[in-house]
């Protein structure tokens, strides 16, 4: 051991075994670069999940953001009164008795003058240049003729939704390679499409439609949009919300201010802890065994969603109460007590409004992860249908058949037609919308009002 | 008052081991250690002394660049070691601390058999060829650190499972295992009972043969007891540094004698 | 019409026990001539007192009534059908199903007004084609329907609106009674805060059990039908059989082996990809990352994990397996120029996209137990001239080892469980094979399949979901028992 060191004269060389710290020695050249080397690997790891989130982010704005706009095509149409009105008295009862095929006519007619007008040669037949539009529009005259029968005889312009193909072609997805085997559109429709878009006749523009719109069926995806699921995710987390709140607040209020330590407190708590991590498609077997077939409640509803998401949420919310419930020191329960307040009051009355930020902070983040969560929602029936009618009242919005919003995008994945893709990623941004703006308000609100003890 | 004269003589003919001149430290806005200079001797055991927040332990770190391990510290002036200074941009802090072991305040086992706890240190520095070279250096140092009638018989046991007295002891001997030419104290025996801390005192006595000793503590009686050389910080200050003895029999500044008398800190 | 009923006399109940409010609360002060302070108790714990009493009995009574009548009635109905209309191969289940189905017919046919209700009472399959009736309402049926069957469906039907009446008559009732006494007992002298609070703890008691009672709901709903799926199938065949062919026609291979292959192959990938990257990006945010990069960076990540599934699913299916095929697949056209990969979900796929999304799971549960391990020892071996990647390769991580083995069986139960990313991503063959770039199919997936769309709860086809989902909660949860275990024992050991 001694032959480590030996006595020195201050302030001269060392003498040192083991030779000089201003040398390195190879060992020593040899252990740092194994010390970069992990480093590295810390650096790269964190590089790895950025650039993950990245291209994630990247790809959804990509790919999702079309779907905001939508390819229109303007038109003039005579609304003749010898298809419309035949009887020339416009009876309603007589003008409903017109079916969408009735006023097919029309359109084709409208783009016969149309093109001559603008003086564009084509040989397309009328027919196939009424294909450029949405299988819908013939609905959409005829709607304005219900509404409003002294137009009939007129002429009305009108701005009709592309056919998806068109849209498409518009904004790249179509090109005149991919359409070989396309028996909606060919490459004569795109050349007329092209005359027009120079014409000024379609354009591109802003779509408010895809945001409140309802979804639409297969063969009109131009026309598919997700209000109607927006608000069945409303009414699932109103219930969400108005269940799991208090549910939550009171178990969390038993457990952390009242609870006697026991095997039966151990259990609950084990048990809310394991709840949390079970995975969420049992708690859509649970709902669809509970709720659906043995208490019968009607399937596809947003009540039964909402129920299902509540419980499980409940554990999510249940913790982070808790932990606020927890957070608010001793001292103001003692303080509550002192004065002669019973245990009950000073929870309610001190402990609870304390922690109240804190638990709402929790209650946002759960509903947060409820709004995006599909697969219990696959097993209640809220997929498979089409969502087309806004639910007028709260009974119906809480009890008719409904998808939601990630449902809806499920939905639209599945669908064969590419053009429901775009849609699927365009809801993805409007869902993560929702969630960033949940997120934001409960990193605010956190932040005000934390409070140090 | 006998032994200590004794002692004296011994401090005499040592050479200077660390020399720090004009030292200061800054954690964030705070001046912690403001121009402290010290020559410390070889195999001596020095003690610092002083009120908590002094800076004893602060400048302590100093010597073998922990404080390099927070990030709000700073470090300037001159520290050398066997006159190389320590804080030159070509030291590296990995080899220093080599060279300058330490022990800390509450003992810190790795979650490890004992054995392995005091081998730690020769296999990162690759000091042993092979096993029994290895299984030498482990005994050599257990031996150093006495503990090793103790636990020759469980070296794979873990070291969490010894007592508080045997854990720092062990924590020596992974400290010596390295074989340094200094070795820092943090208050190694202020999580110990008096039983274990005398059973320290003994050992740090014993290593000053072979060590430059640093031991900072806050009991002025345990200072009296082991060290040669006692260094009294106050404020960030260095206020006092000299023989032992003298410290504590005849201080020349008043607030050493303050202190020693009880009235500060 | 059912939900109607029930739902009037919520309402009613509830408009009660705002009036009982008041009315107690009002008592409660004219009985001290409006000296407040002679009172046991501040006024309106005396209306709080008699809205508990007329609230909580009756509905109480009412959520209870509305879980154990559909179990009664089933009994009841149950009785009513005769052996000999049970055929070969079925069961008394698979016609209590029929009925079941007949009866919600009715009630749609009723609601329509394709029948009166009183002709859906008395209507017999002898004299009318229930079939094609049912048929035109959207109710649509597999077989005509037996008069006995039929009979019992209008039974069914009697009994659940008896069952209603008499639940709204009781429930009413109570809410009145409750209300009348807890009136009459307002008194100066009477204690209605203890009373009051004692309640209010009942109820907190109550929303407590929740967890269990959903726990217990879990389980026994899956077990039920699991043992009606276990009665129509072996359960040597589940548990031990090689292949999964169902086939609606009956005689369908149903073992669980393959699924759990899929499962468990495309979980290792996506473990794979998530410990090491969150592990490094744990120890770098913990040991290497200055405050400010660390306070940057870990929201960042963590983002990863607040993304719905649904998103990595739609990103698997249209990105990450596109992007593979154009690797590994489409023959001379593709970057290798091999042939390995023929369409866009594969193993890969769903694999390398849940193992993004573990990457924040992994990496914030291991920053948090990394961040445990106590700072002395990371001092004691920076004391002995250890390098920082040596302290942490060799004190750090041994003595964070059981927390991050914890960290990653939770990884691995969320592996797992998931289902998004394997329904869009992973394909829907169930086979044993070793190749990543092939199509499987996973439990959850098939889960969803078997209960989406048209499902009928006689056929082992169906119910086999059930099964599989049971299998699949208890592996997760021996899992997370495990992992919480684990992580709790690690935690106890450093504070």
């Amino acid at each position: 051991m001694t032959d480590a060191t030996t006595p020195s004269a201050p302030g001269i060389t060392p003498v040192s075994g083991k030779g000089s710290l201003l040398v390195q020695d190879a060992r020593t050249r040899k252990r740092n670069a194994a010390e970069a080397r992990f480093k590295a690997y810390g650096i790269a790891a964190i590089t790895v999940g950025m650039l993950m989130l990245l291209i994630l982010v990247f790809n959804i704005l990509t790919r999702g953001v079309g779907a905001f706009q939508q390819t229109f095509v303007t038109l003039e149409v005579q609304l003749l009164e010898e298809k419309l009105d035949k009887k020339g008295n416009r009876n309603i009862e007589d003008l409903k008795k017109v079916s969408t095929f009735g006023y097919a006519p029309l359109l084709r007619g409208a783009f016969e003058t149309e093109i001559a007008r603008m003086g564009i040669e084509t040989d397309l037949k009328p027919k196939a240049m009424a294909g450029l539009l949405s299988a819908g529009a013939p609905a959409q005259l005829r709607n304005l003729v219900l509404s409003d029968p002294d137009v009939i005889g007129t002429v009305q312009q009108f701005e009709f939704l592309a056919s998806s193909r068109v849209d498409g072609y518009l904004k790249g997805r179509v090109s005149r390679d991919s359409i070989a085997n396309d028996k909606n559109i060919s490459a004569e429709q795109l050349d007329l499409v092209d005359h027009l878009v120079t014409a000024g006749a379609i354009k591109k523009r802003f779509n408010l439609d895809f945001i409140t719109g309802a979804d639409s069926s297969d063969a009109r995806p131009e026309a598919a949009g997700m209000g109607v699921s927006m608000l069945g995710s409303f009414f699932m987390m109103l219930v969400v919300l108005v269940l799991a709140l208090p549910i939550g607040v009171a178990a969390s209020i038993y457990l952390e201010e009242f609870a006697p330590k026991n095997w039966l407190t151990d259990i609950i708590e084990v048990n809310i802890s394991n709840l949390a991590a079970v995975p969420s498609i049992v708690f859509g077997i649970l709902g669809l065994a509970v709720f659906i077939n043995y208490m019968h409640l009607p399937t596809s509803a947003p009540l039964v969603g909402g129920l299902v998401l509540t419980l499980m949420t409940l554990p999510t919310i249940i913790i982070s109460t808790r932990a606020s419930l927890k957070a608010v020191p001793p001292s103001i329960r003692d303080a509550a007590l002192g004065v002669g307040a019973s245990k009950m009051q000073s929870v309610f009355h001190h402990v609870l409004p304390l922690a109240a930020p804190g638990i709402l902070t929790g209650t946002i983040i759960g509903l947060a992860q409820a709004l995006g969560e599909t697969a219990p929602l696959l097993l209640i029936g809220m997929v498979g249908f089409i969502a087309s009618n806004p639910p007028d009242s709260i009974a119906s919005g809480l009890l008719d058949p409904n998808s939601a919003m990630p449902a809806q995008i499920y939905e639209w994945a599945k669908r064969a037609d590419p053009a429901f893709y775009e849609r699927a990623w365009g809801g993805i941004i409007i869902l993560l919308l929702f969630l960033i703006t949940m997120n934001t308000i409960a990193v605010i609100l956190r932040r005000r009002f934390e409070r140090r003890w | 008052m006998n032994d200590m004269r004794i002692l004296e003589r011994d401090v005499e003919t040592n050479a200077i081991k660390i020399a720090a001149k004009g030292v200061q430290v800054f954690y964030g806005d705070t001046h912690a250690i403001k121009d402290v200079d010290v020559d410390i001797q070889d195999k001596t055991v020095t003690a610092f002394i002083g009120p908590s927040g002094c800076g004893k332990s602060t400048f302590l770190r100093c010597i073998n660049r922990m404080n390099d391990t927070i990030d709000v510290a700073r470090v300037q002036g001159d520290i050398r070691i066997d006159g190389e200074d320590i804080y030159d941009r070509k030291v590296d802090p990995v080899q220093l601390r080599a060279k300058v072991g330490m022990v800390f305040q509450k003992p810190n086992p790795f979650p490890k058999s004992i054995y392995d706890n005091v081998a730690y240190g020769p296999r990162i520095h690759g000091l042993a060829r092979n096993k029994s070279e290895l299984d030498d250096i482990v005994e050599r140092a257990l031996r150093n650190a006495a503990i090793w009638n103790e636990v020759k018989d469980r070296l794979n046991a873990p070291g969490t499972g010894l007592s508080g007295g045997q854990q720092q002891r062990l924590c020596i001997a992974r400290a010596v295992a390295t074989e340094p030419e200094v070795l820092l104290m943090d208050e190694p025996c202020s999580a110990l009972d008096p039983i274990a801390t005398a059973q320290v005192e003994e050992l740090i006595d014993e290593l000053r043969q072979n060590y430059s000793v640093v031991i900072v503590t806050h009991s002025m009686q345990q200072a009296a007891r082991v060290s040669q050389k006692t260094a009294f910080f106050h404020l960030g200050s260095l206020v006092e540094y000299g023989e032992t003895g003298q410290i504590f029999t005849n201080p020349e500044d008043p607030r050493t004698e303050s202190y020693i008398t009880g009235r500060i800190g | 019409m059912a939900l109607g009923l029930t739902g009037y006399v919520v309402f009613a109940v509830l408009l009660l026990t705002v009036g009982v409010f008041f009315m107690a609360r009002g008592k409660a002060r004219s009985s001290v001539g409006g000296d407040v302070r002679v009172l046991h108790s501040l006024p309106s714990y005396y209306g709080y007192n008699a809205a508990m009493f007329t609230a909580v009995p009756a509905l109480g009574v009412m959520l209870i009534w509305m879980l154990a009548q559909p179990m009664m009635i089933e009994n009841a109905v149950f009785k009513l059908i005769p052996d000999r209309i049970i055929e070969e191969g079925s069961s008394r289940g698979l016609v209590m199903s029929d009925v079941r189905r007949v009866a919600e017919g009715l009630d749609v046919a009723v609601a329509q007004g394709a029948l009166t209700s009183d002709e859906a009472a008395s209507i017999r399959s002898d004299s009318t084609d229930i079939r094609s009736l049912l048929g035109e309402v959207g109710v649509a049926l597999g077989s005509t329907v037996d008069s006995e069957v039929l009979f019992a469906a209008q039974e069914y039907r009697n009994q659940s609106a008896g069952g209603l009446f008499w639940m709204s008559v009781i429930v009413m009732g109570l809410a009145i009674v409750g209300g009348s006494i807890s009136i009459s007992v307002t008194r100066a002298e009477f204690r209605a805060r203890n009373v009051v609070e004692r309640g209010a703890l009942v109820l907190l008691i109550l929303a407590a059990s929740l967890a269990i009672l959903t726990t217990v709901g879990i389980v026994l709903s899956m077990l039920f039908e699991s043992i009606n799926f276990f009665r129509l199938h072996s359960w040597t065949d589940f548990f031990f059989g090689s292949s999964w062919a169902p086939n609606f026609r009956g005689d369908s291979d149903l073992s669980i082996l393959p699924l759990l292959w899929g499962t468990l192959y495309i979980s290792l990938i996506a473990l794979l990809v998530a410990v090491p990257i969150g592990l490094f990006a744990a120890i770098y945010l913990s040991e290497y990352a200055s405050p400010k990069v660390r306070a940057a960076a870990k929201p960042l990540l963590e983002i990863l994990a607040g993304i719905p599934t649904i998103v990595y699913g739609l990103f698997a299916l249209l990105t990450v397996g596109p992007a593979l095929v154009r690797i590994f697949g489409r023959g001379d056209d593709g970057l290798l120029g091999v042939e390995w990969m023929s369409g866009a979900t594969a193993v890969l796929t769903a694999g390398l996209v849940m193992g993004i999304m573990l990457i924040p799971f992994v990496s914030s549960l291991s920053d948090d137990i990394i961040n445990a391990v106590p700072q002395s020892l990371r001092d004691g071996s920076f004391g002995l001239g250890a390098t920082h990647s040596e302290t942490i390769r060799q004190v750090v991580l041994p003595a964070a080892l059981p927390g991050i083995v914890g960290a990653v069986l939770l990884a691995a139960s969320r592996a797992i469980g998931e289902t998004m990313i394997v329904v869009l991503g992973a394909g829907a063959i169930a086979k044993f094979s070793l190749n990543p770039l092939e199509a499987m199919t996973t439990i959850t997936t098939r889960i969803v399949s078997q209960l989406t769309g048209d499902t009928d709860f006689a056929s082992p086809e169906t119910l086999v979901a059930f099964a599989l989902g049971l299998t699949l909660f208890v592996l997760t949860l021996g899992l997370n028992v495990l992992a919480l275990y684990i992580v709790r024992k690690y935690r106890e050991q450093y504070e």
